[in-house]
């Protein structure tokens, strides 16, 4: 009897010593698939800092939550002239700055901290232009030094950007990540003090919520920030987790160790939808998965065997083998859910036999050998990129077409094939900012055609190109999306591409959390979710 | 002695050498670069990434990289990280504790567990325990760390939820970093859940990392124990009447433990090793955790500079064992 009592109480203690304790704030513990670089988008190329730095942040505009529609943020307003070339935005008054342990604001947000955030990217003589590496990729990417004359001043709550070239797309790239706002006055204190480094590890920004703490590879901390301008945040806390492995973090969420996960596994899919505890949101992808064939190697350079080998490969078989059924057959280069889209293009049907006759007519009766570049990494607009490879490789053997299918590390995979080194082969593009600008010129634009860019099928239309260089000049959304309109049914008749999905992507989360919006973007915003 | 000590202190520079050679030039081996990493589908024009390629030195050829980063070392300077700009020296000193916690628990682990169980295995040589346990310490000295650690996942955090699944801590508490090692600064921050939470999750990682060198222990322990036990003054204290257990663990097991100690010191090399898998299994945010991942995001300065303190590390505690060994045991001086 006694040893029982002494086992029974052993294992009590046991339980009470391992049980974990809750804390009484309401907080939730998002499960996000890696560190961020550090605390600035300016700096950053990835989608895992961009949206560490979300919480903390505010643009000039930004996107609706949940769309890709642009709204007022730290401006209120703005307005364009007439010729496209001159945007003034009216900011918005009584915007604090939030505070640290080492920083109290004495001012709210006014024009000098925007002349200061634009003026470190574009302007050398910046005292915070080389800090942190000094790397402004997406500002070059954008073409922003290219783009931008100049940036004033015109009172403190009104601030003027003179363009060299009229550019619709300007505003939408304003609210994209690398356009965040930073405090000027922030950033002075920690020149002073020696530290401007700083600025980039211990954010002080103008957004719902504020940085608290970052332990590496670990967790980031955030809490509520009560000064914030907009409908104030529902959560107490906000905690990143970060885990790489997908199944990690899912075992994590099904023990409620967190309530929300990025990136679940395909194959976990089922699995998350049978679970009582759990809810999975799902939301057609911002991107596109294609084939690209090079269109400046035989026997590619005819029209007719591109037009063959979209014949030839079976786009539902993919489907359903590589993206378990989660995507849509895709006909364009942008997807169906964005404006300008042109739903009149009708796909390539799936015709071996008149796959081989086109092969016929352009010469090659008994077909070719070509390689075919599958994609080492699984991406969001690719799952699986040798399965992927299998099957074209298949049906392509089908029409005569001996395919031999190459990979390299992604790197290497990436700089090759944008070099114009394969003959064809698999890549795809996640939007930034919602405008079809962003998916027709680094992907299908003459500039980008040029060896090192990325526009893989080397394919240069001058038609193609003059329009989506009009469209990105015009100030109506109506008459530009007429013209990408067009600009799909040009390139639907070159085919460059064999356009496979627009992938679907998955946000598990547990039946606790209510009010979040997936984004088309693919980011992750807490700003109005609560739990339950 | 001193030449002993002054051969051995000499035998670290080529060592040291070699392994800065070596983490030099199997990085550099691997396709792809920092820059090329981070470029992603957007592409880059060659103008821009042979500009990036000149500011950090990549352009040069590798043997005047490598002596820079020689040059470098040798003033004690092991480069910035090339994506988070902090100095390698700071990271690592800031991911070190986790490691040393996690690789102490598991030392402690299979010394606790290993030793008895080998010293048993001895005094009961030829029994089906003693047949048992060496087939275990077989198995256990040649498990893959990465499965074993998925299947204790799988077993104890998803199906029975016993342990937490990862991590260090859970993510409700907030504990100050003061020393870096978790219990310690959990205890400090009086709240009791937070010591049960990092216990919890200490669990796991334990065990896993603590396997290999458990069943190493205790084969030394149990082959060391045997070779003692065999030996005239043992068989001396039995005839003088001695119990059992008393001869066992005062005249036996105090002899044996020479080659015991010897082997738990060249555990730090299987542990630091080790740690790598454990601790991306678990997200344990320690060394290896950070090296994984500066491979694959081509970190050279963090993957150069980690693995050369890794390995300095192992190269200094191997070199404090051969000195004990040496100090203990004078016929291997010469």
């Amino acid at each position: 009897m006694k040893s029982r009592t002494l086992a029974a109480a052993c294992l009590a203690a046991g339980a009470a010593l391992f049980a974990t304790g809750t804390a009484g704030a309401k907080t939730l513990v998002y499960c996000s698939e890696g560190s961020p670089e550090n605390f600035n988008s300016m700096i950053n190329t990835t989608g895992t800092t961009f949206d560490a730095n979300k919480p903390v942040y505010n643009q000039l505009v930004q996107f609706k939550l949940g769309t890709t529609e642009v709204e007022p943020a730290l401006a209120q307003s703005w307005e364009a002239t007439e010729d496209g070339k001159v945007f003034v935005f009216h900011l918005r008054k009584n915007v604090h700055w939030q505070s640290s342990k080492t920083f109290k604001p004495t001012r709210d947000f006014n024009a000098d901290d925007v002349l200061f955030s634009f003026g470190r990217q574009g302007d050398e003589s910046n005292p915070y232009h080389k800090v942190s590496g000094g790397d402004y990729e997406y500002w070059g990417d954008m073409d922003m030094p290219k783009l931008i004359d100049k940036i004033e001043k015109v009172d403190d709550y009104t601030v003027k950007f003179t363009l060299k070239e009229p550019n619709a797309p300007f505003v939408a790239d304003m609210a994209m990540d690398f356009s965040i706002i930073q405090s000027k006055e922030y950033a002075d204190a920690l020149l002073k003090a020696g530290k401007p480094e700083l600025i980039d590890q211990e954010p002080i920004g103008t957004g719902p919520f504020e940085f608290v703490t970052y332990q590496k590879d670990t967790t980031i901390r955030y809490r509520r920030f009560d000064g914030f301008w907009g409908p104030k945040a529902k959560l107490d806390a906000l905690v990143f987790s970060i885990n790489k492995d997908p199944a990690v973090r899912l075992a994590k969420l099904r023990a409620n160790e967190c309530q929300v996960m990025s990136y679940p596994n395909p194959a976990d899919l089922a699995g998350i939808k049978a679970d009582a505890k759990l809810q999975l949101l799902s939301q057609p992808g911002l991107n596109i998965g294609y084939l690209a064939m090079n269109t400046t190697k035989k026997p590619f350079d005819d029209v007719r065997v591109r037009r063959a080998i979209n014949m030839a490969i079976d786009k539902k078989a993919i489907i359903q083998a590589v993206y378990q059924g989660a995507g849509q057959p895709a006909k364009n280069l942008i997807p169906p859910t964005m404006w300008g889209y042109n739903d009149a293009v009708e796909d390539f049907p799936f015709d071996p036999a008149e796959a081989k006759n086109l092969l016929a007519a352009a010469g090659y009766p008994n077909g070719f050998e070509t390689d075919l570049w599958a994609m080492p990494v699984q991406r969001p607009y690719n799952p699986d990129g040798r399965r992927m490879g299998e099957l074209m490789q298949a049906d392509l053997a089908k029409i005569g077409v001996k395919a031999k299918i190459v990979t390299y590390e992604w790197g290497e995979y990436r700089k090759r094939m944008a070099a114009g080194e394969d003959m064809m082969g698999q890549l795809g593009w996640t939007g930034d900012n919602g405008d079809p600008d962003n998916f027709f010129v680094p992907l299908a634009g003459c500039a980008a055609a040029r060896p090192g860019g990325g526009n893989v099928a080397k394919w240069c239309n001058h038609e193609f190109d003059d329009l989506i260089r009009k469209a990105a000049t015009l100030p109506s959304q109506a008459e530009r999306a007429k013209l990408y309109e067009q600009a799909q049914v040009i390139m639907h008749r070159d085919a460059p591409f064999f356009f496979v999905a627009h992938s679907i992507v998955f946000m598990p989360m547990t039946k606790a959390v209510v009010g979040y919006k997936m984004s088309p973007l693919g980011d992750h915003r807490f700003d109005q979710v609560d739990l339950q | 002695m001193l030449r002993f000590l002054l051969r051995r202190v000499t035998l670290i520079v080529p060592t040291f050498v070699g392994v800065t050679l070596l983490s030099f030039l199997l990085i550099h081996l691997v396709p792809g670069d920092p820059i090329e990493v981070r470029t992603g589908e957007r592409g880059i024009t060659p103008e821009r990434l042979a500009e990036l390629r000149h500011a950090m030195g990549l352009d040069r050829p590798l043997w005047q990289q490598f002596l820079s980063y020689e040059g470098h070392v040798v003033h004690g300077d092991l480069g910035t990280s090339i994506i988070t700009r902090q100095p390698v020296w700071h990271e690592f000193i800031t991911l070190f504790p986790a490691t040393v916690e996690l690789s102490l628990c598991a030392i402690l682990f299979a010394i606790a567990v290993g030793l008895p169980l080998g010293v048993i295995a001895a005094v009961r040589r030829g029994s089906v325990f003693d047949y048992g346990l060496m087939g275990l310490s077989v198995t256990g000295a040649s498990m893959p760390i990465f499965w074993w650690g998925l299947m204790m996942i799988l077993i104890f955090s998803v199906a029975l939820g016993w342990t937490p699944v990862s991590g260090r801590i859970s993510d409700v508490f907030y504990v100050v970093p003061w020393s870096g090692f978790m219990l310690i600064d959990a205890w400090f921050s009086d709240d009791a859940g937070a010591v049960r939470s990092a216990l919890s999750h200490l669990i796991l990682p334990t065990i896993v990392l603590g396997t290999i060198p458990l069943a190493t222990i205790a084969r030394m322990t149990r082959s060391s124990m045997l070779e003692v036990l065999g030996e005239d003054y043992i068989r001396t204290a039995r005839a003088k009447g001695l119990a059992g257990l008393r001869v066992v663990i005062v005249h036996a097991l105090r002899n044996a433990l020479i080659p015991v100690v010897t082997v738990i010191g060249l555990q730090v090399g299987t542990l630091l090793g080790g740690a790598i898998l454990t601790e991306t299994i678990f997200s344990w945010p320690g060394v290896g955790h950070w090296l994984v991942e500066s491979i694959q995001r081509r970190d050279y300065p963090v993957l150069q500079g980690g693995t050369l303190l890794v390995a300095t590390l192992v190269m200094l505690v191997n070199l404090g064992v051969d000195l004990t060994y040496g100090a203990l045991n004078p016929r291997i001086r010469r």
